[in-house]
């Protein structure tokens, strides 16, 4: 045994001692709790007693008859996809605008960006005093219209719109930067031989810059999608999921059936399902992109 | 000459977009609760009584002491330990090796949120609520998979060569890594510390599950405990959040490039 210690500690392969903290970790507050859950979500527990009793898939199927659930699931993906489109089309205008370093591009550069490293908690206090219904920013200017204030959080869909703007607004920024570093990976001899034959702005912009700035296009997708599914802090601060459950997205949905209904198990139910979708959904599309990536 | 005008105007009105949040975030911390007037209008008088108020009814000097403790811990701890495992990783790309990389990845796909139950009531089993040491190890955890990835993206590029002339000088395959190899991730470290320095300084999450004693809070769960109780006085809450975001914008100002070079990084390309 000692021989084969001893061989170990000489042999290359001692390195690998070298990632077990990282294991130890990841597997004690990631992969263990994630086994529990699956656990969890076939019970009825309520977070706290020591009683529980299996209820099969009962928690899964619930899951789709409850109007609320699919209100958040719809929401959910609203977050997701209206960021992730949103987000790639402002960040990407932003960075075919201040891609030159001229003194103003840079000062929109450090303003645009400005919001991601903010606490998204914060950027949603600082959006609801715009919106908020007794003098509120927004209704200040019906006012000056002379037209009467309107509550405007207290609309569901309308916040969740809201909701998605404040997301969009806060991130864009990250899709610029990511857009413009690849811009300016992408050879100007090949913009040189397209004004030679003679291409127009358009055909440029299809043939050249899209397929080459693929691989940007891709992370930067895939990135506010992930950001947009998982949202939390936002609608904490804005709405905390009302009026009722109109603005609920499965992360506060969880937060909420296990902080405030008790439902420990239908809470993780919604939680296994929710780390479903995003992998299926983040791993589709990076092979999407995948397939539409040409190599240089 | 239509172009540029057409470009000036987009520009003035994103810069427009880009400054009124905090433009009206300013004018609401410095009105008085009474002032009923427009909030487009700044105030004729000076009054900063919402801010020194904040200090004293929201605890918020704590609160960032809190937040400097947490995060300088985690970044640190998330440095050493993701640089350490990522050597191996980048260096015996052996199957098991291999296997251990993309389970490592994948972890980042597991959103905190998800398994909020079972971590909740692990976090009470081992008395690490309301702990530095129990917030710590959670945003180390949940930060390491991303690091790991850009340190062994890194070190795939550093030169193996580097390694054997170290070992036919004799230099064993561990002290190899701090004094060859470490010294030379000095960029690749300053993007993991924004990377993960942003996002914990900026995490509501898990101070909101895991910190309920108030001399425990960061920021963001002050100012979300001070709302849900003086929620009516907005002004002191605009004042809570300037506040708030003082320390981390200061830094961004001195570390712009840094900062957005660091977002193109810890953008995944799959």
């Amino acid at each position: 045994m000692t021989g084969k210690i001893k061989r170990f500690i000489a042999s290359k392969y001692v390195i690998n001692i070298m990632y077990i903290p990282v294991l130890i970790l990841l597997v004690t507050f990631i992969l263990v709790p994630f086994i529990k859950g699956i656990r969890i979500s076939f019970t009825d527990w309520d977070g706290y007693s020591q009683t529980y009793h299996y209820v099969g898939l009962d928690n899964y199927t619930k899951m789709f008859s409850d109007a609320k659930v699919l209100r958040t699931i719809k929401n959910t993906f609203i977050y997701g996809f209206g960021s992730a489109i949103m987000q790639n089309i402002l960040g990407f205008s932003f960075a075919m605008m201040f891609l030159k370093n001229s003194r103003s591009s840079k000062v929109m550069r450090t303003l645009i960006y400005m919001p991601v490293i903010i606490s998204g908690l914060i950027m949603g206090y600082i959006w609801y005093f715009f919106f908020q219904y007794s003098g509120g920013a927004v209704n200040d200017i019906m006012m000056l219209f002379g037209k009467p204030p309107v509550d405007w959080l207290a609309n569901g869909t309308r916040a969740v719109l809201i909701i998605t703007g404040v997301n969009i607004f806060q991130f864009a920024g990250i899709s610029m930067v990511i857009y413009i570093a690849g811009l300016k990976d992408i050879p100007e001899e090949y913009y040189e031989a397209a004004l030679i034959d003679g291409a127009t702005p358009v055909n440029k912009l299809r043939y050249i810059t899209l397929p080459l700035l693929m691989p940007s296009i891709n992370s930067s997708v895939v990135m506010n999608l992930i950001g947009g599914l998982k949202l939390y802090d936002v609608i904490m601060s804005l709405t905390k999921g009302g009026p009722g459950y109109d603005t609920m997205s499965l992360s506060t949905m969880v937060y909420t059936l296990y902080f405030s209904r008790s439902d420990a198990g239908y809470s993780s139910a919604l939680g296994v399902f929710m780390v479903i979708i995003i992998a299926i959904i983040s791993l589709s599309m990076l092979a999407f992109f995948r397939s539409r990536e040409v190599e240089l | 000459m239509i172009k540029k005008i057409v470009k000036f105007c987009v520009t003035a009105f994103a810069a427009l977009i880009y400054l009124c949040p905090f433009y009206i975030l300013i004018v609401y911390a410095l009105k008085r609760l009474t002032d009923q007037s427009s909030k487009w209008i700044p105030p004729a008088y000076l009054y900063l009584d919402n801010f020194i108020n904040v200090l004293k009814k929201g605890n918020l000097l704590t609160a960032i002491k809190n937040n400097i403790i947490i995060t300088a811990s985690a970044v640190i701890i998330i440095i050493l330990i993701s640089s350490f495992a990522s050597y191996p990783l980048a260096r015996l790309k052996t199957k098991l090796n291999n296997t251990i990389y993309m389970v490592l990845i994948a972890f980042m796909i597991v959103p905190p949120l998800s398994i909020l139950v079972p971590l909740y009531r692990f976090m009470i089993d081992i008395n690490g609520m309301n702990t530095y040491w129990g917030i710590i190890l959670l945003h180390v955890t949940f930060n390491v998979p991303l690091a790991v990835f850009l340190y062994t993206g890194f070190m795939n590029n550093i030169s193996v060569q580097l390694d054997e002339a170290a070992i036919i000088d004799g230099c064993n395959r561990i002290s190899l890594f701090f004094r060859i190899i470490f010294p030379l991730l000095k960029n690749i470290t300053v993007t993991v510390a924004i990377l993960s320095g942003v996002s914990i300084w900026n995490d509501y999450q898990f101070s909101n599950f895991f910190l309920e004693s108030s001399s425990m809070f960061t920021p963001t769960k002050a100012l979300s405990q001070f709302i849900s109780q003086f929620g009516n006085e907005l002004g002191l809450v605009a004042a809570g959040c300037i506040i708030s975001m003082l320390p981390i914008l200061i830094l961004y100002f001195l570390l712009q490039k840094q900062f957005m070079s660091g977002s193109v990084a810890g953008a995944i390309k799959g």
